[in-house]
């Protein structure tokens, strides 16, 4: 197995970023990649790897020094994303998610005292935060609720059914999109943290998917009660396209990326091998992979280019807010999520059989699995439906 | 035009592509649009409605939830493009 180094800087880097991604690298390697096979052959939760992360107190990198975190640059998180990515789907997968509530908190909520406290524990215990945005009934569209939050005895109570709940039973805290009062409209939503001692799960079924099966993600139904001090006190319909829905597609787009890399090294790896058993000849399989490769650079130009528009504009709220924003980064997770699965397959079309047994060194079976998850994480035509709205008013995209 | 024949044009306009459950003719023009009902994709039906009937364009830094929030802050948006001072 090769040992990964971070690569060259695509932004500059601070002492902290390089540190934070030396940690993230050694355990994509030594930890992420030891138990892969086992997380994914069993659909359990990749709690070696998710430890080791908190370890080196990577949950709270993205936290600001003042409030005890690492202080990494956003560009770095991203990073993390695609190195796990290369190792372990599952385990990115939930660090992308855990990292998408806080930067969520950071930039939305750090200036309520309740949340200056929170992050600070969050860096203090390595609180691990998932999220309950999709919900029965609301059709798949996040910015619009069912379940409001109910003024109840010590602040305010909830219960919302989730068709999906990644990493729940294993968070420390959720953070669930709700109707502000019971007599707000759907789209009237704001955030709630709970903690654990909170929040009830009830399971609704199993956890048996296709692929990205470690992120453990059931249905389930959720109940709280919270004081009002937990609520986020910006509107969601501010946060989602200033922080939440952008860093979602970064992230993501990131750890595809990762994955999508990983599959291409190992029938790199595969035709390598074939080239050195027939000396003086190219195998037809390094044509296919040069294929593959052209795929993989329209791949990376997408997942870097969202990244750096999201950077120049990371403290821009009115850029972030306009149709053209939400068009932009609406398409970086359309074409990245649609190619990494195209990459994955043509990558196993490179190996052949030796790629889709699941016991060889070149297997990229879990990763077309994995990937095949990136057009259904909000579904593509439902976004496709989003952008054909905005084009019909939106002028610059 | 006068603002109140403006506002009146809004009205209609909000009437046909809006989708609210209340009547239009009843909001006051401070009334929140979305509290009324407006859904984002109807409000973009709103946006083209309103381009066809005043002949602008709205630029992208103008489409946002606060300008097309009420008839008040949709007939300053107007103004502002110069089209109902100019009428």
């Amino acid at each position: 197995m090769t040992i990964s180094v971070p690569r060259k800087a695509f932004v500059a880097r601070s002492e902290a970023d390089e540190a934070f991604l030396q940690g993230v690298c050694r355990i994509a390697d030594e930890v992420a990649a030891k138990h892969v096979g086992d997380v994914d052959m069993h659909a359990r939760f990749p709690k070696e790897s998710i430890d080791a992360l908190k370890d080196v107190k990577a949950l709270s990198a993205f936290v600001p020094m003042a409030l005890d975190g690492g202080g990494v640059s956003f560009a770095a998180i991203a990073e993390a994303c695609f190195e796990l990515g290369k190792r372990c789907g599952a385990t990115a997968m939930i660090f992308a998610m855990h990292q998408i509530q806080v930067v969520t908190l950071v930039r939305h909520a750090a200036k309520q005292p309740f949340f200056e406290e929170h992050l600070r524990r969050v860096a203090a215990e390595q609180r691990l935060i998932a999220s309950v945005t999709s919900e029965v009934g609301t059709g798949g569209d996040m910015g619009s609720s069912v379940a409001a939050l109910t003024p109840a005895e010590g602040g305010h109570t909830f219960t919302k059914q989730a068709p999906t709940v990644s990493y729940g039973a294993y968070a420390d805290d959720l953070l669930t999109t709700l109707r502000r009062d019971p007599k707000a409209k759907g789209g009237d939503q704001v955030a709630v943290l709970s903690r654990a001692d909170q929040h009830r799960l009830d399971p609704q079924g199993t956890w048996d998917p296709f692929g990205m099966r470690g992120t453990c993600s059931p249905g389930y139904i959720v109940s709280a009660t919270v004081p009002a001090e937990q609520v986020v006190e910006q509107p969601f319909a501010a946060i989602a396209p200033q922080s939440m829905v952008p860093v979602s597609h970064i992230l993501w787009s990131h750890l595809w990326l990762g994955i999508a890399t990983d599959a291409f090294d190992r029938s790199r790896a595969f035709v390598r091998a074939a080239a050195k058993r027939t000396p003086g000849m190219t195998p037809p399989a390094a044509t296919k992979l040069s294929h593959v490769m052209g795929d993989l650079q329209l791949l990376r130009g997408e997942v870097k280019a969202g990244l750096a528009d999201y950077l120049e504009h990371f403290d821009d709220p009115a850029w972030l807010m306009t149709m053209g924003a939400a068009l932009r980064f609406n398409n970086l997770k359309i074409a990245t999520s649609d190619q990494v699965s195209k990459i994955c397959q043509r990558a196993m079309g490179v190996s052949g059989i030796v790629g889709f047994k699941n016991d060889t060194p070149f297997a990229v079976g879990r990763h077309l699995r994995d990937s095949m998850s990136a057009c259904l994480m909000i579904a593509n035509d439902r976004i496709h439906s989003t952008n054909a709205g905005l084009l019909l008013i939106a002028k610059e995209v | 035009m006068s603002a109140s024949t403006t506002h009146d044009q809004i009205r209609d306009i909000l009437s046909e592509h809006a989708r609210m459950p209340a009547d239009a003719s009843t909001l006051s023009d401070g009334d929140d649009l979305y509290d009324s009902g407006m859904t984002s994709h109807a409000s973009v039906q709103v946006m083209l409605a309103l381009e066809e009937a005043f002949d602008v364009e709205f630029p992208d830094s103008m489409l946002t939830r606060s300008v097309f929030g009420s008839i008040a802050s949709i007939s300053a948006a107007l103004e502002q493009l110069g089209r109902a001072a100019a009428a």
